[in-house]
């Protein structure tokens, strides 16, 4: 019988590590899951704010048609948002846009006409709701990836994280504080 | 915050059994004086239907006890997009919003899950706060609605009415029995009825089960309001907002016009009049109290 304790033992730590491993992974399964959804959340409301673009681009065209060059900036910016394939290229479109918006948010300030007509001023709106829509789909995509990412890294975790596929999830990283931090306002 | 949840999870099953426990007390009590287990099992099914009948509607009944008006988009946008803007950061399903055309500043959230969740906001709370301090509010509330605290309260609240209601029948019964059945009873008595310490005891009991139900229930609530004030502060990573939502609330908070104690632990400030016993017996931790809290969770972003 005496050989009977060590077997025990043994089959005891493989039941308590199996029971770790498993949990482990569904949670990471689970997380993994919820950054993917967080993340289709946000490419919804980028595609809603680039639908937004060529209606503002006809309406300030039609008071200031010789700023060509801040259109074909916004056009070029708006595409690269639309063609991103990844939280990481999003980045850097994002901060393009961003200024895009400003610089041709600065052009519509020399415009009185423009800035009084109704169109203009529903478009401006929309844009601030997607804005903060964006930001907030941003946080908690954020959130998701900082909790995944910080799962696979902890011990014991990191020794099987990676041979199961699971790598490092990208931050939807704005660099451009000041963008986020003032989005276009509406004045009326 | 996941871990809260968890807990809360987890709380809301003692509750229930703890219920459960006096529910199943009362009935055995009142079994032994009337000597007819019929009574338990009776006694039993009731809670339990009463119970399941709250789960499904009582966030129907809440919205129509408080008066409130659903709005879409266009009626309100400043409010419907506070809250869609919330539930986007958090993940939430967008919730049902609700308006209440009273001066008196208040909001409260309802609904069994998140996938079911009511909030609304009185017509004062959207006078008096500015936008970032209407979020901190409304963060507040879908804080409720992410830790569960909607379906625990929903459920607390429908057993303490069930626990007060069964004690009342019972209660009822006795006084009756005991005046009208005192004499043809005492052949079959095995003891139980009989004893007149014993039916005293059951009697204060009956008394003090509903009364203990409240208190469970008004401590629960207190606990919850802390903690979802907590997970307003983190989903705005702004606590100084709501705090000075908080301070608005207090200064100008007043009754409202239409008074329903049994929703009382529903809403973000106590709605009814203050009274000698509101400390013991309030549904809602002091506000200082509170301020002083998301403060010091303040210091620690």
């Amino acid at each position: 019988m005496e050989w009977l304790i060590p077997v025990v033992i043994i089959v005891v730590i493989l039941a308590i590590i199996g029971i770790y491993f498993w949990a482990t992974y569904n949670s990471l399964v689970t997380l993994n899951v919820r950054v993917d959804e967080a993340w289709s959340d946000i490419t919804v409301q980028l595609k809603r704010r680039a639908d937004l673009i060529p209606n503002l681009i006809e309406t300030v065209k039609g008071y200031a048609a010789h700023e060509k060059g801040v259109f074909e900036e916004v056009t070029k910016a708006r595409a690269e948002t639309l063609s991103a394939s990844g939280p990481a290229e999003a980045s850097v479109a994002e901060n393009h846009i961003q200024s895009a918006l400003k610089s041709i948010f600065a052009v519509a300030e020399a415009y009185p006409q423009l800035q009084a007509s109704q169109n203009f001023l529903r478009l401006q709106s929309d844009l601030v709701d997607t804005e903060d829509k964006i930001q907030a789909a941003r946080r908690f995509y954020n959130g998701g990836v900082r909790e995944f990412n910080t799962k696979i890294k902890v011990f014991p975790n990191n020794i099987f994280a990676k041979r199961l596929g699971f790598t490092q999830r990208d931050f939807f990283e704005v660099a451009d504080a000041s963008a986020i931090a003032e989005p276009p306002r509406v004045q009326f | 915050m996941y871990r809260a949840i968890a807990a809360n999870k987890r709380n809301t099953v003692f509750i229930i059994l703890f219920f459960l426990v006096i529910i199943g007390l009362i009935g055995w009590l009142a079994s032994f004086l009337f000597n007819s287990w019929a009574i338990l099992i009776v006694v039993m099914i009731v809670a339990i239907g009463y119970a399941l009948i709250q789960y499904f509607a009582a966030s129907g009944q809440a919205v129509m006890a408080s008066g409130a008006v659903e709005i879409q988009k266009a009626d309100n946008p400043r409010l419907w997009n506070t809250v869609e803007n919330l539930s986007i950061a958090t993940g939430t399903p967008m919730p049902k919003v609700y308006i209440i055309n009273d001066p008196a500043p208040n909001a409260f959230a309802t609904g069994r899950d998140p996938q079911h969740a009511v909030v609304a906001a009185t017509t004062g709370l959207l006078d008096i706060m500015d936008d970032a301090e209407l979020e901190g509010v409304m963060a507040h509330e879908l804080g409720h609605v992410r830790n569960y605290d909607i379906r625990v309260s929903m459920i607390v609240f429908g057993l303490t009415v069930a626990v007060g209601l069964i004690a009342d029948i019972l209660l009822r019964m006795s006084m009756f029995g005991a005046l009208a059945g005192g004499n043809n009873r005492n052949n079959n008595n095995n003891g139980g009825g009989g004893n007149p310490i014993l039916l005293i005891v059951g009697i204060v009991a009956l008394v003090l089960a509903p009364l203990m139900a409240a208190l469970v229930q008004m401590a629960v609530s207190r606990q919850r309001e802390y903690l979802a004030d907590a997970t307003s502060a983190m989903t705005t990573r702004n606590p100084d907002e709501l705090a000075s939502a908080l301070a608005k609330l207090e200064q100008y908070g007043r009754p409202m016009r239409r008074q329903n104690s049994s929703m009382a632990h529903l809403w973000i400030a106590n709605p009814l009049k203050p009274s000698m016993m509101s400390r013991l017996f309030s549904t809602h931790p002091p506000i200082d109290e509170r301020i002083a809290r998301l403060k010091k969770i303040g210091s620690s972003f």
